[in-house]
């Protein structure tokens, strides 16, 4: 965990959302895969969203995935207390080059937090929104929460605000939520099942008295249910993530899924435990393993229905700043933000939003045009595909430069986002890593094809002996089109019998071996 | 007798600051310690000491045995 590595945060410390994902599957005509409940032309960006809920979302970079190019967002880490225990999260832990939620390099007072939002705003004029999520729990430290937020408020009224709890502490006060107009709330509910909540928290801490086993579950079960519900009473948008433990919680998601969704929630974030003996968790040191991409998948598959799943959280730091997938943190520290000149202009920054705006709309309409193709083709094969992107919906990175993979999984019925699968580079400094190269295929070895924008001799003869088909033909195209080609014309060659289809089955990877690895 | 925070294991998440009923806990670089003067073990306020109650750490925040028991002070 000592050296920084190039994939560090900007790989796996960020959160996204994959709503405008979906479109592209909505867009398309032909068979409707996964229950979406719209047809062709349904509005751009918007999947089957509000539209009220999709105008509060739209610039949000985490929750969607075409916004997380344009905006950006940052954590302010002025929240450390905790008032549960959680056996995938150890306070003592606190390191700069990691990207776990939770983790921070500083702890700020709620004046230095609103010093370095004005400071990044002004540097950074497509951020967007400013969340607190810990690294202990928000609502554990409410003077410091909305202190920085009420200061945040003061200066800059066009920013978002959001706030990631454990919800124990919610009902308390949500009326101060409501006031402060603070715009989305993530609880994070790993169940609804005392039994199993309590081998996931050990303890919390609750009315001035530390509660144990069942007991505790079903206090912090009953006050997240509750804060589920106030929060969608007042209009105020409630994501909810879940941890997935296998063996623990990993089926009974599903009904946590049904629980929250009937009781407001407009969002669903499924996330995978990250879990290494070295990050010194329960779970760490017990060897409690994190899921296989293979089997995330199939519980997103098995959720989704008619509210969204999020397929794209990075889980990022408590203290990320800038957009996604580029963390500029190491620019904000809070000796360099007391040297900056820090002038908030809302003006400047309306300007440059809308033309952010008018940009995006362009492109969405160009995108449209390209979808629209309907799918004649009846065959029931999907495979999925690997992406070497560097974001902007293209296929734009080198295979040795890749810092991860985006998945598509790909039918008749379009193309569909299913993750990402973070991986250690394989050329570093010009020279190639040999040992990342089996990693990295393992990583991706359920997917038929994968699609770079270069790709050297040696890992192409090594992809291809694995089974995995290195394309580079569609280099700097956009990914829909480019994997939607393909696929047609692998469907023709299936039917042609040039190539016999073969169904692969879960890499044997986790998430949490690739973390540790670097 | 009073509390005492062990100032190795303490990860200065600040969660025991605010619970004390006596305000007897303040930053000292990076960790947090106890006002052995103003430390009453919670007696009279609560069920347990808080910070020991609320501390992420197990056996951080132990009783001080070089101090003699609380006495309510006039």
């Amino acid at each position: 965990m000592d050296a920084p590595t190039q994939q560090e945060a900007s790989s796996i410390g960020n959160e996204i959302g994959e709503i405008t994902q979906l479109n592209a599957v909505q867009m398309r005509c032909g068979r409707n895969s996964g229950g979406g409940t719209t047809g062709c032309g349904s509005p751009a960006g918007r999947g089957d969203i509000p539209a009220e809920t999709w105008e509060k979302v739209k610039n949000h970079p985490c929750y969607s995935e075409q916004a997380h190019h344009h905006y950006a967002r940052m954590h302010v880490g002025v929240a450390p207390a905790c008032n549960i225990q959680c056996n995938y999260c150890n306070r003592k832990y606190d390191c700069t080059n990691e990207s776990r939620p939770g983790v921070v390099s500083e702890r700020l007072t709620p004046e230095q937090a609103a010093r370095k939002v004005m400071a990044v705003a002004s540097t950074v004029p497509q951020m967007t929104v400013v969340g607190i999520a810990g690294p202990g729990d928000p609502l554990a430290n409410p003077e410091k929460t909305f202190k920085t937020f009420e200061l945040i408020r003061e200066v800059a009224p066009d920013l978002k605000l959001c706030m990631s709890t454990n919800g124990l502490a919610l009902p308390d006060h949500i009326d101060t939520i409501k006031k402060l107009n603070v715009d989305h709330v993530t609880i994070t509910i790993n169940m609804v099942d005392p039994e199993i909540g309590a081998k996931i928290y050990p303890w919390i801490f609750y009315k001035h008295k530390r509660y144990t086993g069942i007991q505790a579950a079903k206090i912090l079960n009953d006050r997240q249910l509750q804060g589920v519900e106030m929060l969608a009473k007042l209009g105020i948008l409630c994501k909810i993530n879940s941890v997935m433990i296998p063996g623990i919680n990993d089926q009974h998601l599903i009904e946590v899924n049904k629980a929250v969704k009937w009781r407001g929630a407009f969002l669903h974030n499924i996330v995978p435990l990250i879990s290494s003996p070295e990050h010194g968790t329960v779970f760490g040191l017990r060897g409690q393993r994190g899921p296989t991409p293979g089997e995330l998948k199939a519980l997103h598959d098995s959720c989704e229905g008619d509210m969204h799943m999020m397929r794209h959280c990075r889980q990022c730091r408590a203290d990320a700043v800038g957009l996604l997938g580029e963390d500029r943190r190491a620019e904000f520290t809070t000796e360099k933000i007391m040297q900056m000149d820090v002038k908030y202009d809302v003006e400047s920054r309306k300007i440059y939003q809308s033309n952010i705006e008018e940009e995006r709309s362009a492109k969405t309409i160009a995108e449209r045009a390209d979808l629209t193709k309907c799918a004649d083709d009846d065959s029931d094969i999907k495979v999925l595909v690997a992406v070497a992107t560097k974001g902007s919906g293209l296929i734009n990175e080198h295979f040795g430069h890749a810092k991860e993979f985006q998945v598509y999984e790909l039918s008749t019925s379009g193309v569909k986002f299913v993750g990402h699968r973070p991986v250690d580079v394989y050329c570093q400094g010009g020279y190639a890593e040999e040992r990342n190269l089996g990693t990295i295929i393992r990583s991706i070895n359920d997917c038929h094809a994968v699609f770079i924008a270069k790709i050297g001799g040696c890992p192409r003869a090594e992809l291809i002996g694995a089974g995995v088909e290195p394309v580079d033909l569609y280099a700097y195209e956009p990914i829909d089109k480019s994997t939607s080609a393909w696929f047609e014309a692998y469907l023709d060659r299936v039917n042609s019998g040039a190539i016999k289809h073969i169904e692969l089955g879960d890499p044997a990877i986790c998430r949490s071996t690739l973390i540790s690895a670097a | 007798m009073p509390f005492k925070i062990i100032a190795s294991q303490c990860t200065g998440c600040s969660a025991c600051e605010s619970e004390c009923p006596n305000v007897a806990i303040t930053e000292k670089g990076g960790t947090f310690v106890i006002d052995p003067k103003k430390c009453t073990e919670c007696i009279g306020h609560f069920d347990e000491p808080q910070c020991v109650a609320v501390c992420p750490v197990d056996n951080t925040c132990v009783i001080d045995t070089s101090f003699a028991r609380f006495q309510v002070r006039a």
